[in-house]
């Protein structure tokens, strides 16, 4: 797993930049989408893999005895997860509502603001 | 437990965001009284805050208990509490301006938004952990989205899409560097990375997550060349929101840039600095010239923008004292000029129906007070003695001179000329020269409530150039701070563990 979720990552980043740079609003939407899952999977494995180590503490212990999992990682990923989908849904909406009033998808026509 | 002042200014916008929420339907002026009380509450929470600082050092706030590095801290140095301060004083100005302008096109929204973006800014400011920096900026961006788009005309939207677009890329961009980060050093606590990286010495990820972080804040403070979203996106907002952005949101950029760069990446500076001062000069030579073909006030303004952070990371490159003292008073003194300029803007708008300069014209002859209003914040701007601005550029000079970096300073005097041959534009436009429509260029009033921030904003601006020997104090103990970390790490990591809460 440690060779093949960077690898992965690499795609995601990939594809989300050449996304991001096209004209088409929905596409640019999901970049961006797929540009935060791969920020979300770098954390979880930048901070390291490890399987059937569970981080709890035996009962007549006071600290953990060996290696475990490190639950902080999957807090902030699940945080960062929560906070992209809000603000991916309101990017969604406010596509949805850009193409009714401009009439068009296409960044190219997106020039009202610009001049 | 005693008296924290250091949780209030996150759960007084809080609080009013929820109250203003439940009050949607109480009628506009409620709201904006609530919105302006909330406000003058901030306001007096900073000062007590700013005082027991100043007073006892580093505060920290362990939320929950829970010592740090494992819970989330709040920390207020001296560089926090400034610019609580200051957001607190815009915040007031801007919201009592909004009362005289009207946001009906918020449909009641306004005011939860405003508390809102309040309430992310102020996190952001006294904030110790790196996620949860991450967290603020999602709170204050997401406001500032719903704040952009609402109006609802096709250029807000427009400009949302470009804003939000580049911003959730910076988020993703903060994203993987904390990634990288927390794999190196297994924390998020500023002060205690700031332990741990020193520990490790230099290493290429510590240094690559150094440059993920400043493209991340580089696009939220709007430094070259990732500005672009700034200029298309300020300028289709009301007034009172677009000073409140302009005052505000790329300040926060720069304020985790001499933040993070000065606590966590203390040791790095000698790859970061070349860059730094690479990346201030090209943002303020674009930004003046930018400025320089735009004919319409808000764009020249926010291209304004553009060219003064460049300052204020050239003061952040040089990684002296007196250099960060400089940046400290830079960025007070930018916030209160750049929000009067905008909302003088607003006025002019107002007053001639358009902020357009080919359409505004002849307001000297019809209020010479605003004429003189309008040249305190510009000519501070522009960097002209005794105002706030020339001894924020002269400190910044002075030490430029003073450790070699002569070409860097030649290039920020030659752009505070340019600042000011945009500055003497849009006075030549919109106030010496003819109406362009003559008898029939319409001539609203303008409320009070509109021009009483103005004259108070501007009132700041001449007590700093009158009295700049107290503030300047102020940024120098501030910087103090900055360069030298000890007391904010023994604030937050003290040698001896607190006991856990008292019984």
């Amino acid at each position: 797993m440690e060779n093949l979720l960077p690898i992965a990552i690499g795609i995601l980043i990939a594809c989300g930049s050449y996304l991001c740079m096209r004209r088409n609003l929905v596409r640019v939407l999901l970049g961006i989408m797929l540009f935060s899952q791969a920020a979300n999977l770098l954390i979880f494995t930048a901070a390291g893999l490890s399987s059937g180590q569970p981080p709890i503490i035996a009962p007549d212990k006071l600290t953990i005895a060996g290696p475990h999992a490190d639950p902080l990682p999957q807090a902030l990923v699940l945080t960062a997860i929560v906070i992209g989908f809000a603000v991916l849904a309101f990017a969604i909406a406010l596509v949805l509502r850009a193409y009714h009033k401009t009439g068009s998808d296409d960044l190219d026509t997106f020039r009202r603001s610009d001049s | 437990m005693d008296f924290q002042p250091i949780a209030l200014p996150i759960a007084l916008p809080l609080l009013a965001v929820g109250l203003l929420l439940c009050l949607r339907r109480a009628g506009e002026p409620v709201r904006h009284a609530i919105n302006i009380l909330s406000c003058v509450a901030q306001a007096v929470v900073a000062v007590i805050l700013y005082l027991r600082v100043s007073a006892d050092g580093v505060q920290a706030l362990r939320s929950g208990s829970w010592p740090a590095p494992f819970g989330i801290t709040l920390v207020a140095d001296l560089f926090s509490a400034v610019m609580v301060l200051v957001t607190a004083v815009i915040g007031l100005g801007s919201a009592l301006y909004a009362a005289g302008y009207g946001t009906g096109k918020f449909r009641g929204y306004f005011a939860p938004l405003y508390q809102a973006l309040l309430l992310g800014v102020n996190g952001s400011f006294l904030t110790g952990d790196l996620f949860n920096l991450y967290v603020w900026f999602e709170v204050m961006l997401m406001s500032s989205f719903v704040l952009v788009a609402l109006p609802g005309g096709r250029p807000q939207f427009e400009a949302a899409v470009k804003y939000l677009t580049l911003n959730f890329i910076a988020s993703a961009f903060f994203l993987v560097g904390l990634g990288v980060l927390y794999g190196m050093t297994g924390t998020l606590n500023m002060a205690d990375l700031s332990v741990k990286i020193a520990a490790l010495g230099d290493n290429g990820l510590i240094l690559s997550s150094a440059v993920l972080f400043l493209v991340a804040f580089g696009i939220k403070a709007g430094v070259f060349p990732f500005y672009f979203w700034l200029p298309s996106s300020y300028h289709v907002t009301p007034t009172p929101v677009a000073a409140l952005f302009a005052g505000l949101l790329t300040k926060v950029g720069v304020y985790a840039c001499a933040r993070v760069f000065t606590l966590v990446y203390g040791g790095q500076q000698e790859f970061l600095a070349p860059l730094l001062l690479a990346i201030g000069v090209l943002t303020m030579i674009t930004g003046v010239f930018g400025a320089a073909s735009q004919f319409f006030i808000p764009r020249i303004l926010s291209f304004h923008i553009i060219s003064q952070i460049g300052y204020m990371i050239i003061g952040i490159g040089f990684f002296t004292r007196a250099a960060l003292a400089a940046t400290v008073f830079y960025v007070v003194h930018h916030i209160l000029v750049k929000a009067n300029l905008f909302l003088i803007g607003g006025v002019i708008g107002r007053r001639t129906g358009s902020q357009e300069l080919s359409m505004t014209g002849g307001l000297y002859k019809k209020a010479p007070w605003l004429a003189i209003l309008f040249l305190i914040p510009a000519m501070s701007l522009g960097g002209i003695p005794p105002l706030s601005g020339f001894f924020a550029k002269f400190v910044l000079v002075r030490e430029g001179l003073a450790i070699g970096q002569g070409w860097v300073i030649a290039a920020a005097l030659a752009v505070g000329l340019l600042t000011l041959y945009s500055m003497v534009k849009i006075w030549n436009e919109a106030f010496w020269k003819d109406a362009p429509l003559g008898d029939r260029q319409p001539d609203r009033k303008v409320p009070f409530l509109m021009l009483a921030p103005c004259v108070a904003l501007a009132a700041c601006t001449i007590t700093f150039g009158i009295f700049p020997g107290v503030f300047l104090d102020v940024a120098d103990r501030a910087a103090a701070q900055l360069t030298d970390p000890t007391a904010y790490i023994e604030a937050v990591l003290p040698s001896s563990p607190p006991s856990p809460a008292e019984p």
